[in-house]
């Protein structure tokens, strides 16, 4: 792991004009304090080197725990969270800024080099309208006059399509939306006309609808503004729209570095071919059979004291041993369909039939049975396990409460089904935090197997998890799926989940199921306007998907 | 359509008048059930059952207590507190002038120890961990626990008496000038203010702490910001509710609370007042000073409140 590959080429050689950033064997450490042990110190990034010249953007890829969001901290020279930068250069227009004091680099941060965070939710103060924090760096290093500052920022709402760009900058962070945040988030980053820019997940918290908008704003951006920039991101399809060169990480360590088109069509090492081939799982449909398992009928919503439905008449059919996928924005009410399936909200208007017979509307007036055939895996594998229990008792919970097991006999069944993850018996003694989080959505998938449901509801499980890691995921389900004959109803955002894992397709809008039917009847055209729209606004791993994406909009809105 | 504030803020103030009805209910309640007769301790061991009856007519003893509560809250809303029993003057009138008394006191010492707090609580986060913190932490904590009568007498006995900086009791009249009364109340200030400051130095301190964990101050960090003006500008106006609400607590302290310093520099307040008269079952008195005393806490606390409302962006500025 830690002899250098000899393999991995500069993009640019040396004796060209003299790079706006230069990375030079970039080390970092942490000092980590795993649970029962003795705190000792972590390599984080070990060794990297990158060089960036004006005006082109550098593309930093990996999975969590890859190192790019701290490579991408250290061209401020800061380390986020007790991180500590040990070793190497990072020479910003020609000076080390890691040998800077602490004035020295106050007046290099925000002026020379800005960053934009992954949430802008969380990055902007709540207590300070949007202008003012917008030209506060321009105005703090003396860039700008502040009435300069704010037509720049107004100039730059203008470019990257804010509403009303004029006015925009006088409401406060909570008064607009998430995409529009952080388009204000990028105008904050090149307000004070910085030399580069670091972009930290700028649009993975986003619907992928708003994704494309805000990366489009970001790639004008930065092409109107002729600033360098690092665009960290985890996802591939979406780094290829912007970058000049990407650098594959894992580990802390260069795995593969050159430009964007080698790397995609022709990448070099298995690692990046892994990436480039994710979510590529062949997935035959399976016709439905027979009676449906699952049949909401007309089922309609609302949460007590709001007047508006978030459910208004849906009806979806779930056969045995088959997968629907409920595929919808943010707040389209895929999550509601679930708490309405399961009893946690009663609905309205309409009726759940299970097997054939209707499910009482209330949790409580259910069954054990009823509440053995139908359960439920999360996005957050985290939160729900309790810390303080071993996977053991985790997963031998459900067996003592639906089947009584005890003992060695329960020991036995929990150890069938460590194995039937992929796990090993070894962990059954093991604690969620000593899990990752792969192996923490695993274990919760043998929790729900334990109860030997007909039905499983997979609310966005595999969105918190690494391309390769969601990967493994969906394949163990699928086989899962062969062996156990268990139904998925499967909520999620991303379209490539859907094409891997489903028979059938809800896409939800609104509350509303716009479009149902098998896989291929979904996605074969002609699409209504909101599934096309999805569709199209799923990146695609190839260069200049983005540019082919926005004509054919421009094109369809000019009325062809 | 109303700005929903304005509602939030009128259910604020109209809950704190509820409050202080009810404080009124239970502090006519708890005077009833002392022992004794108001009549028999105004005339004394050897008055005739018929003196006594007559005199519990004349001050309306004899109506139900439901009655009387009403009659003397209607009477205090309008300004009227009654006559002292052991005097015979009118409370309104005496009562107003130690009461006076006691704010300027207060007011004083708010006016040196708030700001002070809230500097010195800035000082600590931005040198956080390191000795001027550790100094700060350690000098105000001594101050809150050595009692605040011990420190009164250490700074009359070397202030006072041996420096002769300032005068030992705080007598104030009308016929002083400002200076005069400031340089007379200046060691009850200086004690008071040792005593409030650690708890609103601390809160301060603890609620910047909380922000500066925020995403938000990354981003000013990340702007070249000097830590003075991130924690001034971006981490304070974010902590303003918790430190108004400790502040108010402690500004009701120096208002309601100051009994032992008050008799310590024979300060002419509100608290030796309402001591006094304890010690004579006065009790129309007690019941007018407990009744401002409750005013006092709950009208601060309606304060901390409302800016508590106001600092909330989501809450000012709705989408």
């Amino acid at each position: 792991m830690s002899d250098p590959n000899p393999a991995i080429p500069a993009p640019e050689a040396p004796g060209d004009e003299a790079p706006l950033l230069d990375i030079r064997d970039l080390r970092i450490e942490a000092t980590v304090h795993p649970p029962g042990e003795r705190p000792r110190t972590q390599q984080i990034v070990k060794g990297v080197s990158a060089r960036l010249r004006k005006g082109r953007v550098l593309g930093l890829i990996g999975e969590s725990g890859a190192g790019k969001s701290t490579i991408g901290l250290a061209a401020l020279a800061y380390g986020r969270g007790g991180v500590r930068i040990s070793g190497g250069q990072v020479l910003l227009n020609g000076r080390d800024i890691l040998r800077l004091p602490a004035r020295g680099l106050r007046r290099v941060r925000g002026k020379e080099v800005t960053y934009v965070a992954q949430s802008a939710a969380a990055a902007f103060n709540p207590a300070i309208r949007l202008m003012d924090q917008i030209v506060e760096s321009a105005l703090e290093h003396g860039v700008a006059s502040r009435a300069e500052a704010e037509a720049r920022a107004v100039s730059l709402f203008e470019q990257l399509g804010l509403p009303d760009p004029a006015n925009f900058g006088r409401r406060y962070p909570h008064q607009v939306s998430g995409g529009q945040l952080q388009r204000a988030m990028t105008a904050m980053a090149l307000c004070p006309e910085p030399d580069l820019v670091v972009f930290d997940e700028p649009t993975t918290a986003l619907d992928v609808t708003t994704q494309i908008d805000v990366l489009a704003a970001i790639k004008r951006a930065i092409r109107a503004t002729g600033v360098g920039a690092i665009y960290i991101t985890h996802d591939l399809a979406v780094v290829a729209q912007v970058a000049d060169d990407i650098m594959v990480l894992r580990h802390g360590e260069t795995v593969e570095y050159g430009p964007t088109a080698q790397i995609i069509e022709r990448p070099r090492q298995e690692y990046t071919r892994a990436l480039v081939s994710v979510r590529a799982i062949e997935h035959p449909e399976n016709p439905p059979e027979g009676a449906p398992l699952l049949s909401v009928r007309g089922v309609s919503a609302a949460y007590p004291g709001v007047p508006v439905d978030v459910l208004s008449d849906v009806s979806v059919d779930l056969h045995p041993g088959r997968t629907l996928a409920v595929v919808g924005e943010s707040g389209s009410g895929k999550s509601t369909l679930a708490r309405a399936i399961v009893g946690l909200l009663p609905p309205r208007e309409g009726e759940v039939l299970f097997d054939g017979r209707p499910l009482p509307p209330r949790l409580k007036q259910r069954s054990r049975e009823d509440l053995r055939q139908l359960q439920m895996i999360y996005q957050m594998a985290d939160t729900a396990m309790n810390p303080r229990q071993t996977v053991r008792t985790i997963i031998g919970r459900p067996l003592e409460f639906y089947f009584g097991l005890r003992g060695a006999e329960r020991d036995k069944r929990v150890n069938e089904l460590l194995d039937e993850i992929e796990m090993g018996r070894g962990f059954a003694d093991r604690y969620p935090a000593e899990l990752s989080g792969g192996q923490k959505q695993r274990v919760c998938i043998a929790r729900a197997l334990a109860a030997k449901p007909r039905l499983i509801i997979c609310d966005e499980v595999t969105s918190a998890l690494d391309p390769l890691v969601a990967d493994g995921i969906l394949k163990l389900l699928l086989d899962l799926q062969r062996i156990e004959d268990v139904a998925y109803l499967f909520i999620t955002h991303d379209l490539a989940t859907v094409r891997a894992i489903a028979d059938s397709i809800a896409v939800m809008h609104r509350g509303k199921v716009v479009r149902y039917g098998t896989k291929t009847q979904v996605l074969t055209p002609p699409f209504d306007d909101y599934t096309d729209l999805l569709l199209s606004s799923a990146p695609e791993m190839k260069l200049g998907w983005l540019e082919e994406v926005l004509a054919h909009r421009r094109m369809e809105s000019a009325g062809h | 359509m109303l700005h929903p504030i304005v509602k939030l803020l009128v259910q604020r103030i109209a809950l704190g008048l509820l409050l202080l009805f009810a404080a009124s209910a239970l502090i006519f309640a708890g005077t009833q059930l002392l022992p004794g007769d108001v009549a028999q301790s105004i005339l004394g061991q050897s008055a005739t059952p018929e003196a006594l009856a007559n005199l519990r007519a004349e001050l309306g003893l004899n109506d139900p207590p439901v009655q009387r509560y009403f009659n003397w809250l209607f009477s205090a809303l309008h300004g009227d507190l009654g006559t002292a029993l052991s005097n015979g003057e009118d409370i309104a009138q005496s009562l107003g002038k130690r009461l006076g008394n006691t704010l300027f006191l207060a007011a004083c010492a708010a006016a040196v120890s708030v700001p002070l707090a809230l500097i010195l609580g800035i000082v600590s986060v931005r040198y956080r961990n390191r000795w001027p913190d550790r100094l700060i932490s350690a000098v105000s904590l001594a101050s809150i626990s050595i009692p605040e009568f011990l420190i009164a007498y250490v700074l009359i006995f070397y202030v006072a008496v041996q420096l002769r900086w300032f005068p030992s009791v705080a007598m104030i009249s009308d016929a002083m000038t400002l200076g005069q009364k400031l340089s007379a109340i200046a060691l009850p200030v200086a004690v008071l203010t040792l005593v409030v400051l650690a708890h609103m130095m601390r809160m301060t301190r603890a609620a910047i702490l909380n922000v500066m964990q925020s995403a938000y101050i990354e981003t000013a960090e990340l702007k070249g910001l000097a830590p003075i003006r991130i924690i001034a500008r971006h981490a304070l106006p974010n902590a303003i509710a918790p430190i108004v609400n400790v502040i108010m607590l402690n500004l009701a302290y120096l208002v309601v609370g100051v009994v032992v310093i008050e008799v310590v520099f024979v300060y002419p307040g509100m608290g030796q007042y309402l001591v006094d008269h304890v010690a004579k079952r006065d009790v129309p008195v007690v019941q007018a000073c407990g009744l401002i005393f409750a005013a006092v806490y709950i009208g601060l606390n309606t304060v901390a409140d409302v800016v508590s409302i106001l600092a909330n962006p989501r809450l000012r500025h709705p989408k």
